[in-house]
């Protein structure tokens, strides 16, 4: 007879990354990539720690926030804001649709396919900020460029989640509808249409929400909106009037946010 | 016997209430649509709207061929703009963490304090793009890759926390359970039960948001946080169409590699 001894082993947590290797490389290739980092990124920590009190400084200059003295200004901005918002998200989504549907490998041709998607592809890469700027070149500044500018986002956007929620959509119900004789645009409207609806309703809520946010950035390259009034505060030194901007912004955002949710748990 | 004639009658969605509220809906959206697009134009000189086909084709013309030798000068900013994305977000992660850890319903150490306060950073956070932050930051700390890296750090802490502690409220609550009832600490109980419940999810938020912060460095430079938006922001002032044109390209093949990567990374994940 032989007595099996077990050695004494202690329970081990499972890595996230399996493979003992890949571990090791990426650990190694990140502390490579965090010393280069440190060595390139000149921080003047000097100037940084000037920076400190004037930063206390340039904090404090924010409060109190003034409402009143640049009220008038604000309001407009954030109406100006609103307007684009409302008519570049309706736009935005209303061209995003075909595109959205092109671009969905199950239900397009190939060329229709390819070209859908270089058109996302293209909204996508750039930030709103950079289409801004030569928007605002091509139509002048004011908020026709900034609403072209949103619209354009929001079909690179919205356009690529309807796609990909096409794709995801359950073949048998639509097969069934264009069984009983559908035409096309009856078997888009009822047999692909109810499936994707409930997600894009909410979807098309929190587009609303980010082209609010971005309609905050875009006036700084003259694309007009609540954007333009806060870099013409900025401009003036005017914190507390700054201030009381993004508190305005911040305020508006969280309505959104609250009242998408309301929405969205109503349409559902 | 009679039979009633069906004639006539043709299968409806919904019926005629419904119908109505729907109609009465869309004359509120369209009316909405249309008043809206009325206060726009009125801000609009459309002679600069009409001619703007004409400034594309100038502006196309003046594009081409890109400047391709200036790509020699790039090497650096592109450089610093995946820097600014990549270390902004390990320390947006890194504060996201703690914050997350406060919002969550289920891990919160108090539900009436700890949690609207943790809550107000991420929605405050999440409400100002990192252009704003990155404008007041520049007049703090300077102009330069620092003040980017903390603008786009100060960005991602809501978003990162929001999707985590989300993530935290969806775990099973039964694997939690059975780590306490074995006798651990608290601590054992978060290191045991919840973490491992959240890795994966985690993981795929850093990396998805590091693929936006690759996008939104790319524009920081405009208010003067470094990165290739700084050569950007000159090539257009002097009017080096070439060199922008070169520059948009380098931006997209950029940001197609990193969301190639990001993909790459969040399959293997899931």
């Amino acid at each position: 007879m032989s007595l099996v001894v077990t050695a004494p082993r202690r329970w081990k947590k499972p890595p996230l990354i399996k493979s003992a290797w890949l571990r090791w490389i990426l650990t190694i290739g990140a502390v490579v990539y965090l010393t280069l980092v440190f060595q390139t990124t000149p921080v003047n920590w000097t100037r940084v720690w000037e920076g400190l009190p004037r930063g206390a400084a340039f904090v404090s200059a924010f409060f109190p926030p003034d409402f009143v003295s640049r009220w008038d200004e604000i309001a407009e901005g954030i109406a100006e804001s609103l307007w684009m918002t409302v008519v570049s998200t309706v736009v935005g989504i209303a061209l995003s649709i075909p595109v959205g549907i092109g671009a969905a490998k199950n239900i397009a041709p190939a060329p229709v396919y390819y070209f859908c998607r270089a058109v996302l592809a293209v909204s996508r890469s750039f930030q709103e900020i950079i289409l801004a700027i030569f928007f605002v070149k091509l139509f002048g500044f004011g908020p026709f460029a900034g609403f072209v500018t949103l619209s354009f986002a929001t079909i690179g956007f919205y356009g690529k989640l309807l796609a990909e929620d096409i794709e995801d959509m359950d073949a048998g119900q639509a097969e069934a509808v264009r069984a009983s004789g559908a035409s096309w645009l009856q078997w888009i409207n009822y047999g692909v249409q109810p499936q994707v609806m409930p997600r894009m309703i909410g979807l098309g809520l929190y587009r609303f929400d980010i082209n609010f946010r971005e309609s905050a950035v875009i006036g700084i390259v003259g694309g007009g909106g609540i954007g333009a009034t806060l870099n013409t505060a900025f401009d003036r030194y005017e914190f507390d009037s700054a201030a009381a901007i993004i508190i305005v912004i911040i305020a508006i955002v969280m309505l959104c946010e609250y009242g998408s949710g309301y929405l969205r748990r109503w349409v559902q | 016997m009679t039979t009633i004639p069906a004639r006539g009658r043709t299968w409806r969605r919904r019926d005629r209430r419904t119908e109505l509220l729907v109609w009465a809906a869309w004359l509120f959206a369209v009316a909405l649509f249309v008043g809206c697009f009325q206060l726009i134009s009125d801000k609009t000189i459309w002679a600069f709207v009409w001619d703007a086909p004409t400034q594309a084709g100038d502006l196309a013309v003046r594009m081409v061929p890109p400047d391709w030798l200036y790509i020699r000068t790039l090497g650096r900013p592109i450089w610093d703009t995946i820097n600014i994305a990549t270390i902004g977000t390990l320390i947006a992660i890194l504060l996201a963490i703690p914050v997350a850890y406060c919002a969550a319903r289920n891990t919160t150490p108090s539900v009436s304090i700890v949690r609207p306060i943790a809550l107000f950073i991420i929605v405050s956070s999440r409400s100002i793009n990192a252009l704003i932050w990155a404008l007041m930051l520049v007049t703090i700390i300077g102009p330069g890759v620092f003040s980017g890296i903390i603008a786009i750090a100060l960005r991602s802490i809501g978003f990162c926390a929001k999707l985590l502690y989300e993530a935290i409220e969806e775990i099973d609550e039964g694997q939690v359970e059975a780590v306490r009832a074995t006798g651990a600490s608290g601590a054992q109980v978060t290191g045991y039960g919840i973490v491992p419940q959240v890795l994966p999810a985690f993981a795929g938020i850093s990396v998805f948001r590091w693929d936006i912060n690759i996008r939104e460095s790319t524009v920081l430079g405009l208010v003067g946080a470094g990165g290739i938006g700084l050569e950007l922001n000159a090539a257009i002032t002097q009017l080096y169409w070439t060199q922008v044109s070169l520059i948009l390209l380098v931006i997209i093949g950029t940001v197609i590699v990193s969301e190639w990567v990001s993909a790459k990374i969040r399959h293997a994940i899931i």
